[in-house]
């Protein structure tokens, strides 16, 4: 165990949690820290914080980069990089479903001519889509031709639009002078393991120089790749982000290793994503009975690792063609037969004018929320809960429960509201009318929750909330998310005190595997 | 005998096509198509063939035993 996970393990179990005390004097200087250690952690959570300028305006309107980015911009990725230099055993890019969403799959894959046509198309329709990234369905940088041909096409087409790729980092190293060149401030790169051993578990081969190489030779391989490339990113100043998938019984443990090798590295972000693993996606994984982790096992790891850097929380593990906010998914708006027939105008001018307004709205959003835990100042409670939030972006409580597609889940204490996850759901209302089957899901995937804030909720699902001990809350319909979650944990722990209600822990809950029954 | 794909398995990443040496492999019907013209089973120029070693599904890019060996 590392130090900083000794102190957070040892401060809990003391009666004075100075931690939290630590907390609630950094916040009240201003800046959000998450963490127990005493680290900032205010660039990826609100507002600029400690983080350097330079920093700070690279991910201000990054959605995967910074949380609060992602409720008011959007990303895109195109489909240009199809093939793949290593096997992974979660993941087989056969599969593709339009109601799938996680990383690899697919409808339909572009050439970059295409790729530009589409990003313009999108920046059009969505002023408020900033980022376009590549992230396969294979690896952008095993298809270096066409990810860096479509890259210069975006940068001469829509400049003012971030680029960013996602890769395995096999041959990250051979292409970091031309990712520099290209002005691609943002890379993130997928390692599971600093230990071939493990390594071994996860993948079965590489090709790499011309050869398959399979098992520790191949895993070695892999590792150094990995590692190198990050190295010379970090050296040349671009920001990379580090995707880690959570495998129980695999590298479940080993990921804390894996968070202190990156961070010694300059990695600036770590993003522990679990796995998804059912039989009829077709993966090793999945035909195996690999499981994935509960939202719990996952919560743990991040929060043993958010003592040592940035951890991301707000990762939907997008598909390589997502258009839209990250919770959202209009690539079905932005088929190439869609896109081909659109007349697509470039504007910058409404695209900046528009984005000035997000602007404005977003300050609003920390204003509020700055304010209205002034308000918490006085609160030395210990209870720390979770809140499940129907949203459409903005950071507002905008969605209805029934047409809510995700919760935003948010931890409540006396230091404030923070992002720490999200789950996936199948929508309760279809139609009008609400299907049971579906509300047992809702109930199973926010189980973890005391409460779940919604813009409206018929009868019925309220009920059935209430019989499994969550309270729908729909009295703060269209406020800010953060603003109205303090001010409703802080009547909680007036209830509380004065006895009204019992403060009960909550158990686990499931994290969705399976594709979605209803269409997107 | 050159190599074959066998295209109910390509899932059409294109990947050998990158690969090839001979560039005999193209696109075709939405799925990897080898030339067997073209194909050399990679004799001479590497140690495996790199349709092969580099294809994700096994078994797909196969010696096409109907035509003669390179």
């Amino acid at each position: 165990m590392d130090v900083s996970a000794l102190d957070e393990a040892s401060l809990a179990g003391s009666a004075v949690n100075i931690g939290e005390i630590m907390q609630a004097i950094a916040e009240h200087k201003g800046c959000g820290t998450s963490g127990g250690s005493g680290k900032a952690s205010c660039g990826s959570q609100a507002g600029q914080g400690e983080l350097p300028t330079e920093i700070w305006e690279k991910v201000k309107n990054h959605p995967c980069y910074s949380e609060e980015a992602h409720h008011h911009y959007a990303r895109m990725h195109v489909a240009v990089a199809p093939a793949c230099n290593i096997q992974c055993n979660y993941c087989n890019r056969k599969y593709d479903c339009a109601n799938e969403s996680r990383p690899g799959v697919v409808s339909e894959k572009l050439t970059p001519e295409q790729a530009v046509k589409k990003v313009l198309a999108v920046a059009s329709t969505i002023p408020q889509m900033t980022v376009l990234g590549i992230a396969g369905p294979g690896d952008p940088l095993a298809n270096p031709k066409k990810t860096f041909m479509t890259f210069e096409l975006v940068a001469r087409a829509a400049p003012d639009i971030k680029l960013c790729l996602s890769t395995n980092g096999l041959m990250l190293p051979d292409h970091v002078d031309t990712i520099a060149r290209f002005k691609i401030d943002h890379v993130t790169i997928t390692i599971n393991m600093v230990d071939p051993e493990i390594g071994a578990k996860i993948y079965p081969w590489i090709f790499y120089n011309h050869k398959r190489y399979t098992g520790l030779e191949a895993a070695k391989i892999l590792n150094d790749r990995q590692l190198q490339g990050l190295e010379m990113l970090t050296e040349r100043g671009i920001l990379c982000k580090i995707n880690s998938v959570m495998i129980p019984g695999i590298n479940d443990q080993h990921l804390v290793e894996v968070n202190k090798a990156v961070k010694s590295r300059g990695a600036f972000l770590h993003n522990i994503m679990p796995l998804i693993s059912a039989p009829e996606h077709g993966t090793v994984f999945g035909l195996n009975g690999q499981r994935g982790p509960t939202a719990q096992e996952l919560k743990a790891l991040q929060d043993v690792c958010k003592g040592a850097m940035n951890m991301m929380r707000h990762c939907r593990q997008c598909r390589a063609d997502a258009v839209g906010l990250l919770g959202e998914d209009r690539s079905a708006e932005f088929t190439t037969e869609k896109v081909m027939a659109m007349d697509v105008k470039y504007d910058l001018e409404m695209r900046k004018a528009y984005q000035a307004k997000v602007e404005e709205k977003r300050v609003a959003k920390v204003a509020a929320e700055q304010e209205e835990l002034a308000k918490l100042a006085s609160e030395m409670s210990g209870i720390k809960l979770l809140v499940a939030v129907a949203t459409k972006g903005s950071g507002l409580i905008n969605e209805h429960f029934g047409h809510a597609k995700e919760f935003q889940v948010y931890e409540l204490s006396t230091t404030g509201a923070k992002l720490v996850g999200h789950r996936r759901v199948d929508q309760y209302c279809r139609g009008g009318y609400g299907e049971e089957e579906s509300l047992a899901t809702i109930i199973r995937a926010i189980n973890d929750c005391h409460a779940v804030f919604v813009a409206k909720i018929g009868g019925c699902p309220k009920s059935n909330l209430l019989k499994a001990g969550i309270e729908p809350v729909d009295q703060y319909a269209h406020e800010f998310i953060e603003k109205s979650a303090i001010a409703w944990f802080k009547s909680y722990l007036e209830r509380v005190q004065t006895g009204e209600i019992q403060y009960v822990d909550r158990g686990e809950a499931a994290i969705r595997q399976s594709a979605l029954i209803s269409a997107a | 005998m050159p190599f074959k794909i066998i295209a109910s398995q390509c899932t059409s990443c294109s990947a050998c096509e990158q690969e090839c040496p001979n560039v005999a492999i193209s696109e075709k019907g939405g799925t990897s198509v080898i030339d067997p013209k073209k194909c050399t089973e990679c004799i001479g120029h590497f140690e495996e063939p790199q349709c092969v070693a580099v294809c994700p599904v096994d078994n797909t890019c196969v010696i096409d035993t109907s035509l003669p060996r390179y």
